[in-house]
């Protein structure tokens, strides 16, 4: 609504005057009629609109008089213009508005809707007019919140001069989460239009004609058979009861606070009820997601929050069994058996999962208390190749871009992230970029869900992925693509990057990728040629024992284009855990303090010395990976592990369950009795995010508060609490916090990025990396006028296969990744109730080609075998698998795919490579 | 098999247009024309040649009287439910034909053997009520006389193979 134009004072032309009901009023050009009544508080009623969809017109109830257009036109759809003189209510728009109401109330459960004793009938009232209890709006869970009850209501409608006809649909109950109910329908298209416009799932449509007319899916089947995601945005955007929550407990009171599962970090509201959480909505007014949720958001957070198998006391392992034990017991064991070890022999895991807090206090806790460096998390196994290879050509490695800038990308190139499982969210930037014009290249071995919305499918072998992209930059060059001021003004060591481009002729580019020439050449115009353009990758990039060239690969080809620093450019690496960002902001790393701060730096060491008060190891700790393999060598003697589940996250799980198992001392910190818990000689009941306060730094840099919303379950306490006990109970000093802001104020003052982040200024909304300073805005995009290193370096790059290669007794190529419907190890979403419903069981997706091969049918029990172990897992057989290739996700328990993974590290960010092993597939003959 | 069939005609149908979402009636049109309904299997892969989703392309195919999801059968008997022959009974016909073939009107028996469909008008009132069997018109027809007819279309069949 600026009517100014900054910095020249110069009005602008795009304000239109009009007059409403005699009231004149000023409105943006391009706003429709009702938004421009809404927006100076005039009521014109609706039905079909929907500020979040576009324009549709179908309900005939914004029908207004407009001065000069002949007819009634509907208000929704016609825009603004100069000098318009419009009417709400007149006698005819009145009776026209009437007539179309009534016409809808024919066929809804409607006797309750023009009852004079409305407002003091009471569900378990008797009807004098013996109207069915199904169909009586006292009894309906959208009473009060219905919008067809406002209409009537505002247009006094108290009789039907129709004859009422009944509607008899079976209610479509498959889906776990929400019913439709399509007897209170009223066609106003609202759900099909949400599934259409905003989630890009189509899942529904209007089918059938007049009295038959419905909203239905593909060959009229149940909700659960069809393309269907779950989401529930349908539900938050239908008028009435025909789309709604199985569960509608109403809250009391509701808490701002972010969703715990992806590195999206979406805003929600957890409504609470007698200290339980009851429901989940989507924050409309806050970044990334605007009111927005995935399935696993909306409705997968009370269940694990609420399950009867939290922990809820800590327990010792007394004779081999885990007893329940007091806090005081348990703290006091652990001091005392932590207290014997040198630093070396003591290793610290802490969490993606937990705070920024916490994880300060558990790094702070692993250097100062036990004297070691020995500090790493499972960001090691998805991200570290983000931080050393943008580390190498920027200077930082994180999103370059906010996720909102997605939507304004002419050109987008995902690849490696099965983007609409792994981070839905960031799917639906992606698919609203493409209905808005923007050309997307999906680079893929598996034909995921994205692929449709593709201008440009690339289906690369996997591991190949150097060679794929430096294919398309040999093309950008020899056709002259490049953005050569960018080039040569912002980056360095071109020359030498350009000479590694010789050796990737696109005749050996085909042969190591599979992908057509013309199609790289293709992608590469593309790419190129529309611009802003930005790259996407998730762990398809980073996961491969070369996943720091993958991601210096797409580094140089963002520059070599100058798709860097501008807004809905960059290279956008899309993090898999709520706080990935912030563990390795805040030092939960063996190399570095917080804020990236090396521990090799005498200057930077004797600050931290100086603020922590005690003396600090001086050479860099074990990874994550190398703390197993000290552990399993029996040099490492202690392990202090906070929500992690290496026994099913990590590669070759054989070895880490082994390698744990050897240790002296295993202490485990969980809201759940997970895998690894149940080796641990002690357990401690963490709280969940909904039972804490503090901050998560999302995958965009964007720092935001986690608030708590209910006192913690049973004896279980916050993560920052127990790590602040433990470290009093070892006489740490600076651990005597009350309060996570506490926490925060101190990571200001050591941590450059962090310095003007603190809790006040986040009661407003999330501020975006870095924020150095109490006044500073926050930075939303990054490298805008210099890199965070000065200039961006151009690394040239050579293309290694990867580790392990079929042959002829492992002839197939595993990879893995993300369901939408599970999280990670499962810790979480194998708790909820309603997930499981829709997915319960591993599937090895396997190609038809290899799967006739084999002998191998739908839903045949098979087993997959590698160089280090087998699982057994059902089979589907999809053309979603290149021939040669299997996909298999790592969330269930009883399919645990990380047996089969190769722990092949990269050489610099030491990630295993989990997306890429050799094995064989059998199938278990029925009955076995 | 069946499958592999659709999936080879539809290659080869779909060869002739570009995927652009306005050929949807027509590309369905020939689908129909071909088959006689549209198949589950080619509502699919029309969805997937003009990206639509397939809510979409069922939407269109329910929409359209002209547009069958299941196969219709080898013959199809119409009964007239015109004024003229309603006057003279011809509910009475469409019930004992439904009796006979044991199918509700719009539906096809199993065998895929008779489809039966009711016409509001056939234009040949003077023969009330009338009953139409592929494209032979059967006039003033009374339960008894349908019953014959249908034994009899069945019983030349049979000669016939």
């Amino acid at each position: 609504m600026t009517s100014k134009n900054e910095g020249n004072g110069e009005f602008t032309l795009d304000i239109v005057k009009l007059t409403i009901n005699g009231q004149e009023i000023t409105a943006d050009k391009g706003m429709t009629v009702l938004e421009a009544a809404q927006s100076t508080g005039i009521y014109i009623p609706k039905l079909c609109y929907d500020p979040d969809l576009k324009p549709y017109g179908a309900c005939r109830l914004c029908v207004v008089e407009i001065e000069n257009i002949r007819g009634l036109p509907t208000a929704c759809t016609t825009p603004v213009s100069d000098g318009m003189v419009v009417h709400t209510e007149t006698p005819v728009v009145s009776e026209v508005r009437r007539t179309a109401v009534q016409l809808l109330m024919t066929d809804h459960p409607c006797d309750c809707l023009i009852c004079h004793r409305r407002e003091q009938c009471q569900p378990f009232d008797i009807c004098l007019r013996s109207v069915a209890v199904t169909d009586r709006c006292v009894t309906c869970p959208k009473n009060g919140q219905c919008e067809l009850q406002e209409v009537i209501d505002y247009l006094g409608i108290t009789e039907l001069p129709f004859s009422r006809t009944t509607r008899s649909f079976p209610v479509d109950t498959s889906n776990p989460f929400f019913n439709l109910d399509r007897n209170k329908c009223i066609l106003c298209g609202r759900c099909v239009r949400t599934c259409n416009e905003i989630t890009g799932v189509g899942a529904i449509d209007f089918a059938f004609r007049g009295y038959s007319s419905r909203v239905s899916t593909f060959g009229d089947k149940p909700l659960v058979d069809s393309t269907c995601q779950s989401c529930g945005e349908c539900v938050v955007h239908c008028p009435v009861a025909a789309l709604m929550p199985k569960d509608t407990t109403q809250p009391v009171r509701e808490v701002a606070t972010t969703c715990p599962y992806c590195g999206v970090g979406c805003q929600i509201y957890l409504g609470t009820r007698d200290n339980r959480v009851v429901t989940v909505r989507g924050n409309k007014d806050k970044p990334p997601n605007n009111g927005h949720l995935c399935v696993k958001g909306r409705f997968g957070i009370t269940g694990f929050i609420h399950h009867p198998e939290r922990l809820t006391t800590p327990l010792i392992k007394k004779n081999g069994e885990l007893t329940q034990a007091t806090w005081d017991e348990a703290l006091g064991l652990i001091a005392g058996r932590l207290d014997k070890y040198d630093g070396d022999e003591v290793g610290v895991i802490a969490s993606a999962k937990c705070t920024n807090e916490e994880n300060y206090i558990i790094q702070k806790f692993a250097r100062v208390v036990l004297g070691t460096n020995n500090i790493d998390h499972s960001a090691r196994l998805c991200d570290s190749s983000t931080l050393a290879g943008l580390g190498q050509s920027f200077g930082s490695g994180a999103m370059t871009n906010p996720i909102n800038e997605i939507r304004n990308a002419r050109g987008i190139l995902a690849i490696g992230t099965n983007t609409t499982e792994a981070h839905p969210i960031i799917g639906l930037e992606v698919k609203r970029a493409v209905r808005s014009g923007a050309k997307l290249i999906v680079a893929n071995p598996r034909e995921i869900d994205l692929v449709r919305f593709a201008e440009i499918w690339l289906r690369q072998r996997p591991g190949t992925d150097v060679a794929l992209l430096m294919g398309m930059m040999r093309v950008i060059v020899d056709e002259g693509l490049l953005d050569p001021t960018f080039i040569s003004e912002r980056c360095e060591n071109f020359d030498a990057f350009k000479a590694s481009l010789n050796s990737f002729g696109l005749d050996r580019v085909e042969r190591i990728t599979g992908v057509p020439r013309d199609l790289i050449t293709d992608a590469a115009r593309v790419y190129a040629s529309s611009k802003p353009a930005t790259i996407l990758y998730g762990s398809g990039i980073t996961q491969h024992c070369h996943g720091t060239d993958n991601v210096i690969a797409t580094a140089n080809l963002a520059m070599l284009t100058g798709n860097v620093g501008k807004p809905s450019t960059g290279v956008n690496p899309l993090r898999g855990q709520n706080n990935a960002q912030g563990a390795c902001d805040l030092g939960a790393l063996p190399d570095v303090y917080p804020g990236a701060q090396s521990v090799t730096d005498p200057g930077t060491r004797q600050r931290f010395e100086a603020a922590w008060e005690c003396p600090l190891p001086s050479s860099p700790g074990l990874t994550l990976t190398e703390m197993l393999d000290s552990a399993s060598e029996e040099k490492l003697k202690a392990i202090y592990l906070v929500g992690e589940n290496p026994v099913m996250s990590n590669p070759d799980i054989k070895h880490t369950r082994k390698a744990l198992e050897r240790l002296e001392f295993l202490v485990v910190q969980d809201i759940f009795l997970t895998e690894t818990a149940r080796l641990a000689d002690v357990v401690l009941p963490g709280a969940t995010f909904a039972e804490k306060d503090g901050t998560s730094t999302n995958t965009e840099r964007r720092v935001q508060r986690v608030r708590k919303a209910i006192e913690p379950t049973g004896n279980s306490r916050p993560d920052w609490w127990i790590t602040c006990a433990l470290g009093q109970q070892m006489k740490g000093k600076g651990f005597d916090f009350e309060h996570p802001s506490q926490i925060m104020d101190e990571i200001a003052s050591l941590t450059p990025d962090y310095g003007g982040i603190s809790f006040e200024r986040l009661e407003n909304g999330g501020l975006q990396l870095p924020c150095p300073t109490p006044d500073h805005p926050g930075t939303p995009t990054l490298h805008t006028s210099a890199f965070t290193r000065g200039k961006g370096q151009f690394i040239p790059l050579d293309y290694k296969p990867p580790a392990e290669l079929p042959d002829d007794n492992y002839p197939l190529i595993l990879t893995t990744g993300r369901s939408l419907y599970h999280f990670n190890t499962g810790t979480l979403t194998g708790k909820v109730t309603g997930l499981n419903a829709l997915q319960d069981k591993e599937l090895v997706k396997i190609n038809p080609g290899d799967a006739r091969a084999l002998g191998i049918d739908d839903n045949d029990m098979v087993k997959v075998i590698s160089r280090r172990g087998e699982v057994m897992a059902r089979a589907e057989v999809s053309e979603t698998s290149p021939a040669g290739v299997i996909f298999m996700t790592f969330h269930l328990a009883e399919s645990p795919t990380n047996m089969l993974t190769s722990p092949a590290l990269d050489p610099v960010a030491r990630i295993p490579e989990l997306k890429l092993c050799a094995v064989r597939v059998e199938r278990v003959p029925p009955g076995v | 098999m069946v499958k592999a069939e659709i999936r080879q005609q539809l290659d080869e149908l779909l060869s002739s247009y570009n995927r652009d979402g306005s050929n949807l009636i027509p590309i369905l049109q020939e689908i129909q024309e071909r088959n006689g309904y549209l198949p589950e299997e080619a509502m699919r892969k029309v969805a997937q040649f003009l990206k639509l989703p397939e809510s979409a392309v069922y939407g269109v195919s329910t929409f359209y009287a002209q547009f069958k999801l299941v196969p219709s059968g080898r013959k199809i008997v119409r009964v007239c439910r015109g004024t003229a022959c309603y006057v003279r009974g011809g509910v009475r016909i469409l019930r004992e034909v439904e009796k006979h073939l044991g199918i509700r009107a719009e539906e096809t028996t199993t065998d895929l053997e008779y489809t039966l469909e009711t016409i509001a008008c056939f234009g040949s009132c003077a023969l009330a009520p009338v009953v139409v069997i592929d494209k032979t018109v059967h006039g003033r027809m009374t339960p008894a006389k349908v019953k014959q007819i249908l034994a009899d279309a069945r019983n030349g069949d049979e000669a016939k193979s």
